[in-house]
């Protein structure tokens, strides 16, 4: 039993106790044991080598496909599965163009590596919106050449002509003498053969799977208790490692009052002093973690200048009022016309300023890392993440090894939504090395609900300053947004001075209405609290601002908000289509109020968004009980330009309404003394079943380029409800979320 | 202590007041159950204690000595539970599925008790947290299962 110094420093003596294998559901556990056919470039020839250092992200077929003897296909998927579908989207595009029904697909996440880097041919994150449509066209073609190689070596297995052959899934068919070959028969030859340089690919018109309601490939394991994330995974002789983090990011642990006391407590193995936390060993986590949360430590404040260090004396509210009274016009992002001028000259100027608060990601799985270093010095991680490659490159770092010493396993994610990118702090698995470096042995470092609340990389508070001018046929003809924050792009990759992070403004600037004077600016201010993605990003907000502010400029020139908006988008037949859409979804456009069958008194609020490159327009019927907020229907008609599976479309938009109206109703973080008060979902509720809305999708293909799926359905909803709150209460709510309100007062 | 889980007794050297999530989890192995929060907010955690919903999270282990305890492992040899996942998969329930588990163990504690539930018992007893929001499937799911 020892208390370690801060341990930061690697070292090299880690021979004890090595662990075998992984009790991890393997790969081909339940398939064919035996006999993995790979469809391979020759290893060592020429051909293969220049393949390699031509090296185009998605085209080496080895590195994302194998053929199993039973024709069926283990697939590596350059993205990671935490319930948006990628792994069924990524079956359905390959399995299309190879010719193999995707329910004989396989699916895991690639480990790291060049041919991974399919977003920009340079990078690799599941985020953004971005899986599927920036690795359709790379993942057919991958699919197409694999086909075309295992048609080829079937022309010298029969001796016919290739023109004669064709496929049916999983096999190739010589139709003139009713041969056919299974592609597991096939793999080994087409494996030797040259790479075709070109291929064909199927017509969409002939598409079987893509644009199809697929159903999900792990749907039954997730029913049944036999999916495995992060949390559940083991590895003989390893220990658990439960921590108490410092109460106020940059504190360090100082004197431990009770040390041998919890040294003492049952299964205990160590107890250790980490940056920013203790962290206790033990051969249980719930032993581990009653022990770690006994010590009484004397928490150290962070000397000055300290990089993150929270202050003591910040709170989400003094951050709020301090953004909202800062004052000036800001770094203009997106210009039009002359908005001063026109605001000078306007009949009318309204002025509004909105806030939207720190919001917690709650994904239900909490962080945890698996961590192991082998005989061979590597070190091996099993850790929940969206993108490998950086863990890969950040876990080198803490461990004192080169990169390529680091294998990185990416289970599938209890949810995310942004939770699981690389965070300065927010990650365990440093402390999981450092754990295993100290002990030489295994961790699975779990972190309780508690302890993730308090490190969790929030959605940063923002507030925005509104002012239009309102022409005297009531249509507006002055729009001038100052955003006042921080946005999580520029935190962490990279904010360039005198230039505004567009994660900052978007859903503010992009807007599609035809508003002939228009500024967006935005003042950056650092947010001390570590910021983070979260679902959507700063159209989390950002359209909630815009589009609630829409309907006050329509107020304001007395126009209906939904015609309003058909009217500014009269020279944009793809949003004005949309808007039709959603209208015509919910039985035709009526603000009300309206008093519904069961006696309720309704309305209905409207708002568009265009995030992640797909267009969105959404309708929500609202009523009030009881002082609170009751949102009865939510009507989204949503326009990707185009899909691959519909079904998982509905789900999407369906948990993107749940967030979208979880964070309208009831989220917020609030911070006082540099802490944040909540620390599990009883003092930070989530949206229950029993407030989730009536979801009615429509997609919409109008043949654009390919959006996003898994975020665009969340920014329309928290405006649509607040419209549709000041239809029935009379009066405009410019702060989330509307917990904060007593609405008794209103005629509801 | 001696618990029967799933038909089989399993002998176990835990304290006695170490929550039954944990004994599943860790010491047996069973990680269908989750952690989700540990304050019987979420439902991750829900086993059938003698055919009722529990939360795990917070049910010392020494107070389950002698009842049956059915998990997720073993949810498809009871009848109930069979019609619970097959109208999950039918419905395309999951999505990052992480809760589900629990979520199925309340719809078969549910349909135990009630053949036939209206809206009202459903809403009453599928009160799990589904931070991906797939309530309105398990709702269907749930309505399925009961006229299966």
């Amino acid at each position: 039993m020892k208390v370690l110094d801060h341990i930061g420093a690697p070292h090299s003596n880690n021979s004890a106790g090595r662990p075998l294998n992984v009790s991890r559901r393997g790969f081909l556990a339940g398939s064919m044991s035996a006999l993995v056919l790979t469809v391979a470039l020759p290893v060592g020839s020429g051909q293969a080598i220049a393949q390699a250092a031509q090296g185009t992200p998605g085209s080496r077929i080895d590195a994302y496909l194998e053929i199993l003897s039973d024709s069926t296909v283990k697939f590596r998927s350059a993205f990671v599965e935490g319930g948006q579908g990628i792994y069924t989207a990524m079956a359905q595009i390959v399995g299309e163009e190879l010719d193999v029904d995707p329910v004989n697909f396989q699916v895991e996440t690639a480990p790291p590596g060049p041919d991974y880097l399919l977003i920009g041919g340079q990078m690799r994150f599941t985020g953004g919106s971005m899986s599927v449509r920036t690795s359709y066209d790379a993942m057919r073609k991958l699919g197409a050449t694999a086909r075309q190689m295992l048609l080829q070596a079937a022309s010298v297995r029969l001796g016919v002509p290739v023109e004669e052959l064709s496929t049916e899934p999983g096999q190739v068919i010589h139709t003139v003498t009713g041969q056919s070959i299974p592609y597991g028969d096939l793999a080994e030859a087409a494996a030797d053969l040259p790479v075709p340089e070109t291929v064909e690919l199927r017509s969409n018109d002939s598409f079987r799977w893509i644009g199809k309601p697929q159903d999900r490939l792990d749907v039954r394991d997730k029913s049944t208790g036999r999916a495995q994330y992060a949390i559940d995974l083991t590895l003989e002789d390893m220990l658990f490692g439960a921590v108490q983090h410092a109460p106020r990011l940059g504190q360090e642990p100082g004197d431990v009052a009770n040390e041998a006391d919890v040294a003492a407590m049952p299964g205990v193995h160590s107890i250790h002093k980490l940056p920013g936390a203790m962290a206790v060993l033990a051969d249980s986590w719930w032993r581990a973690r009653m022990a770690v949360e006994k010590l009484e430590v004397s928490w150290n404040e962070a000397p000055a200048g300290t990089l993150h260090a929270m202050p003591a004396d910040f709170s989400s509210e003094g951050r709020k009022e301090m953004l909202k009274a800062t004052p000036g016009e800001g770094i203009a992002f997106e210009t039009e016309g002359d908005a001063a001028a026109a605001l000078a000259s306007s009949a009318r100027v309204i002025e509004a300023a909105y806030d939207a608060p720190y919001l917690a990601h709650g994904q239900l799985e909490p962080p945890s890392a698996l961590v192991r270093f082998n005989d061979d010095g590597s070190l091996e991680m099993w850790v929940p993440n969206q993108a490998p490659e950086m863990f890969q490159g950040d876990a080198a770092k803490v461990a004192g090894i080169s990169t390529d010493k680091v294998i990185i396993h990416s289970p599938m994610l209890g949810g995310f939504f942004g939770r699981h990118f690389l965070y300065q702090t927010a990650n365990p698995y440093p402390q999981a090395i450092m754990l295993s470096r100290a002990s030489g042995r295994p961790v699975k470092l779990l972190w309780s609900r508690e302890e993730e609340f308090l490190r969790d990389p929030v959605r940063p508070i923002g507030t925005v300053r509104f002012r239009a001018g309102i022409g005297e046929d009531g249509l507006p003809v002055a729009f001038d947004a100052v955003a006042v924050g921080e946005g999580p792009t520029g935190r962490w990759y990279g904010r360039q001075p005198g230039k505004v992070d567009s994660s900052s403004v978007e859903g503010i600037a992009g807007k599609p209405y035809a508003i002939a004077n228009r500024r967006v600016g935005q003042i950056h201010v650092d947010d001390p609290a570590i910021i983070g993605f979260w679902r959507s990003v700063g159209h989390s907000m950002n359209d909630f601002f815009y589009e609630t502010f829409f309907d006050e400029m329509a107020d304001a020139g007395e126009q209906d908000p939904y015609e309003l908006r058909l009217k500014l988008l009269e020279k944009s037949p793809r949003h004005k289509t949309l808007l039709e859409a959603v209208g015509d979804l919910s039985g035709g456009w009526k603000r009300g109020p309206f008093e519904a069958e069961d006696g309720t008194r309704r309305a209905r609020g409207v708002a568009m968004a265009s995030p992640f490159g797909s267009e969105v327009a959404t309708i929500a019927e609202v009523s009030l009980k009881d002082g609170e907020v009751v949102v009865h229907d939510i009507w989204v008609a949503i326009d990707p330009g185009s899909i691959v599976n519909p079904a998982i479309i509905e789900a999407q938009v369906n948990s993107a309404v749940a967030l979208g109206l979880s964070s309208a109703l009831l989220e917020e973080v609030v911070y006082t003394d540099g802490m944040p008060e909540a620390r599990n979902y009883d003092m930070y509720p989530i949206l229950p079943p029993e407030r989730m809305p009536r979801v009615h999708v429509r997609i919409a293909e109008s043949g654009a380029p390919m959006g996003g799926i898994g975020e665009p359905g969340l920014p329309g909803v928290p405006p649509a409800v607040v419209n549709a709150l000041a239809v029935l209460t009379g009066e405009r709510i410019r702060s989330l979320p509307l917990s904060k309100y007593d609405f008794s007062g209103a005629n509801g | 202590m001696e618990l029967n889980i799933n038909g089989s007794r399993h002998e176990i050297d835990v304290e006695p007041d170490t929550p039954l999530l944990w004994v599943l989890r860790d010491t047996l192995g069973m990680t269908g159950t989750k952690y989700g929060c540990g304050l019987a907010q979420c439902g991750a955690c829900t086993v059938l204690v003698d055919g009722y919903a529990t939360r795990t999270c917070v049910t010392p282990v020494e107070s389950v000595v002698g009842s049956e305890i059915t998990t997720i492992e073993a949810i498809e040899e009871d009848p109930v539970g069979k019609k619970v996942v097959e109208a999950w998969v039918d419905n395309q329930v999951p999505q990052c599925g992480y809760c589900q588990s629990g979520q199925v163990m309340a719809a078969t504690s549910l349909l135990k008790e009630n053949a036939s539930p209206s809206e009202e018992d459903i809403a009453a007893a599928m009160i799990n947290l589904c931070r991906c929001g797939t309530y309105n499937a398990i709702s269907k799911a749930v309505r399925q299962a009961a006229e299966a």
